[in-house]
């Protein structure tokens, strides 16, 4: 595996021999945690870890979760408090799940970013990306459909409105969105639909996480440097590398306690924090509540979808909106493609770092102006952050790789650790720099 | 293109404390209650004091349909003794026959006796919101710069907005529409249908606890917040411990993790 020089496993004991032959199964186990990794991993690689922990945690928590609540509009809304006052622990699980759903999000769009900023998207790692980004999509449907099951005003009208957003597709929209909702507008249909998928979309995501592992496992891991790992021979490789069990594995396991801390923290003592006090009035479909707002995930993209509110020739602003919202994450798929620069790792691109930063700065202007009503300049600062958005991907990547000087990079992976920690023998001084464990 | 867009910042973190300081939203005062902050938790006595000023008023046009009512007692709540508690159900009135059709026994036709298996009684006669959750159902607080960090040790300001709402009319009134409208300064736009519920010395404590407005308002607050959130005691102890063990836990990954690397960083040997 990995394309990189390692040792294989080798069945020792006659058990294991007997197995061996008949389902490698152990030897598969063996190749997936003693993985070459490259040993200058820095704590942005931490949260493939911290997503898979998420995924098992979201899995369980809403099993549980499921035993408990009834799927149909008379009842949702009251099961939920069941669950609440009545299920033993029941309010932990469901605190647990709402919150965790945070958390993954927190740290999708940690992964999603380290891997803009060290250019992890690029060839040979296309198709790693390109299966993160379905994930990705799969996710955000999952956890829309998760906010509609308590039943409260805001799942009612945020499943109003996004289910609308289908509507705006000219000549076919409205059937669909009556196919999508099971009838002219969000009710029992509905919400029965939702439960149903919202219960299958987590093992549609497992099953491609198990693919998204696979790729990288195919094509190595990237690193800060984003020069790959030496496979001339073994032990040029093990100069590169570390295996992953116990170094990152250990490395990672810490991080995801620290995450702990603060998640069981909100969890414990703020659990309805990121949530929007308008859930816990059953949702009528006679009062729309006076500022639908969707989880705070999903409002940069939001905010993309209300940035244009002007006609272009036929098409009309909303179907633009919607148009630009799915654009949005198409282009991010694109990356790979869009950019042209022959240097992987933001490390060594000058003029990248600042345009890389402006996106990050862009995201978060994006994710406020989403939770803002679309009134005074609000619609004038979404706009201007979507171009910002679609410039970078479809004009900014194509072009620096033409116009910019990059940086010298290190020959090895070998060199930029030993950069990072000096012998003791030649460096006595300088130890103490080095942050620990990085 | 970076000059515009930082400017578009700039003007962006302005506009945050303004539009949710105007917002629309009425005035909510903090008040220091016993269950704010992440050691906070619930007065015993301030819950059952709220528990009468429920029943003796407020559930005349207000149900609490989700609390069940067996939970007046244990610890964590007004902790009613269970005879109490008990006698309280059995003598508790059902007042809207309509939202309550399921104690409705056709055998005898007539309504049954409360149990404690029983949630509290709907009532949707008067047109008035349900109670059980409304603690949770509105917040106070969005701050700093609307990030709504604050709630850590404030709460979410529901139980301040019951309160600020209590005691929020200025005694202006005017008619709309056949309805009369009171003025409020805690309610979003200013005029609420509800009439001032509690005036002082509404109720009688058999301790003698104040009854003045702000004392009992509290008291009732108090309460709203338990029945929107009656594990709050249990949660928090399960955060604490949580924290505890997962930061202990970290302390030895971080020095398993600082071990096991030291060999490859070359700090050893």
């Amino acid at each position: 595996m990995a394309g990189i020089p390692h040792d294989h496993y080798e069945p020792k004991t006659s058990g294991e021999k007997w197995l061996n032959k008949r389902l490698p199964i152990l030897g598969l186990a063996y190749d997936t945690l003693m993985i070459p990794t490259p040993k200058n991993l820095n704590w942005m690689w931490i949260w493939g870890i911290v997503l898979t922990f998420c995924l098992v945690l979201q899995i369980i928590t809403g099993i549980v979760l499921a035993m408990h609540y009834t799927p149909h509009v008379d009842e949702a809304f009251a099961s939920i408090e069941h669950i609440m006052r009545n299920v033993n622990g029941g309010y932990m699980l469901r605190y647990i799940h709402m919150n965790g759903a945070s958390l993954f999000f927190v740290a999708v769009y940690a992964h999603i970013f380290r891997g803009l900023y060290y250019g992890s998207y690029k060839a040979p790692r296309e198709v790693t990306w390109i299966i993160g980004m379905i994930i990705y999509l799969a996710m955000m449907g999952t956890a829309f459909m998760g906010y509609v099951l308590p039943w409260g005003q805001m799942s009612f009208w945020g499943a109003t409105v996004i289910t609308g957003l289908f509507g705006a597709i000219p000549g076919i929209g409205e059937p669909i969105q009556t196919w999508l909702l099971g009838g002219p507008a969000v009710d029992n249909a509905t919400l029965n639909r939702f439960f149903s998928l919202h219960y299958l979309l987590p093992f549609v995501i497992a099953g491609l996480v198990a693919v998204h592992i696979w790729a990288f496992h195919t094509t190595g891991n990237n690193n800060p440097t984003g020069v790959e790992v030496r496979r001339t021979s073994k032990e040029e490789a093990e100069k590169d590398t570390l295996p992953f069990w116990p170094y990152f594995v250990i490395k990672d396991l810490f991080a995801l306690a620290v995450i702990m801390v603060v998640f069981w923290a909100i969890v414990g003592f703020m659990p309805n924090y990121l949530g929007h006090p308008d859930n816990y009035i059953e949702a009528n479909a006679l009062a729309t509540p006076a500022h639908i707002v969707p989880e705070w995930y999903f409002l940069p993209f939001y905010a993309i979808l209300r940035a244009i509110t002007f006609d272009v020739l036929f098409l009309d602003a909303k179907f633009l909106g919607v148009l630009a919202m799915f654009g949005a994450i198409a282009v991010m798929a694109l990356a790979p493609w869009l950019d042209t620069s022959s240097v992987r790792s933001g490390r060594y691109r000058p003029m990248f770092k600042w345009w890389f930063a402006l996106l990050v700065v862009d995201f978060f202007v994006l994710m406020w102006a989403g939770a803002m009503p679309a009134e005074g300049l609000v619609p004038t600062i979404s706009l201007i952050g979507t171009i910002y958005w679609f410039a970078y991907f479809l004009v900014v990547l194509p072009l620096l790789g033409v116009i910019e000087k990059p940086l010298p990079r290190p020959a090895t992976i070998e060199e930029d650790f030993a950069a990072h920690y000096p012998a003791k023998s030649n460096a006595a001084g300088t130890t103490s720099d080095a942050t620990p464990a990085e | 293109m970076l000059k515009k867009l930082s400017l578009a910042t700039v003007a962006a973190m302005g506009i945050t404390t303004s539009a949710f300081a105007a917002g629309g939203a009425g005035k909510v005062e903090n008040i220091d209650f016993s269950f704010d902050g992440p050691f906070g938790t619930y007065d015993e006595n301030q819950l059952q004091r709220g528990l009468k000023v429920y029943t003796e008023i407020c559930s005349a046009c207000h149900g609490l349909k989700f609390v069940p009512m067996r939970t007046l007692t244990g610890s964590g709540g007004p902790n009613l003794p269970e005879e109490q508690m008990k006698a309280y159900v059995a003598e508790y009135p059902v007042n809207d026959e309509a939202a309550n059709q399921h104690l409705y026994d056709p055998v005898e036709d007539e309504f049954r006796a409360l149990t404690p298996t029983d949630h509290f009684p709907a009532v949707e006669s008067a047109g008035a919101p349900d109670l059980s959750l409304m603690a949770k159902a509105r917040a106070g607080f969005h701050g700093p710069y609307g990030t709504g960090i604050n709630q850590f040790f404030k709460g979410m300001g529901g139980a301040e907005y019951v309160y600020s709402l209590l005691t929020g009319y200025t005694g202006e009134e005017k008619e709309e529409a056949g309805t009369i409208l009171y003025e409020n300064t805690a309610f979003p736009g200013g005029w609420i249908s509800m009439a001032p519920p509690l005036w002082g010395d509404d109720v009688e404590f058999d301790d003698g606890h104040s009854t003045e407005l702000e004392d009992i308002a509290e008291d009732l607050s108090a309460f709203l917040m338990w029945t929107a959130e009656p594990q709050l005691i249990a949660r928090k102890q399960t955060g604490f411990v949580a924290v505890f063990f997962l930061t202990v836990l970290s302390v030895l990954l971080y020095l398993t993790n600082k071990r096991i690397w030291a060999k490859a960083k070359g700090k050893e040997e």
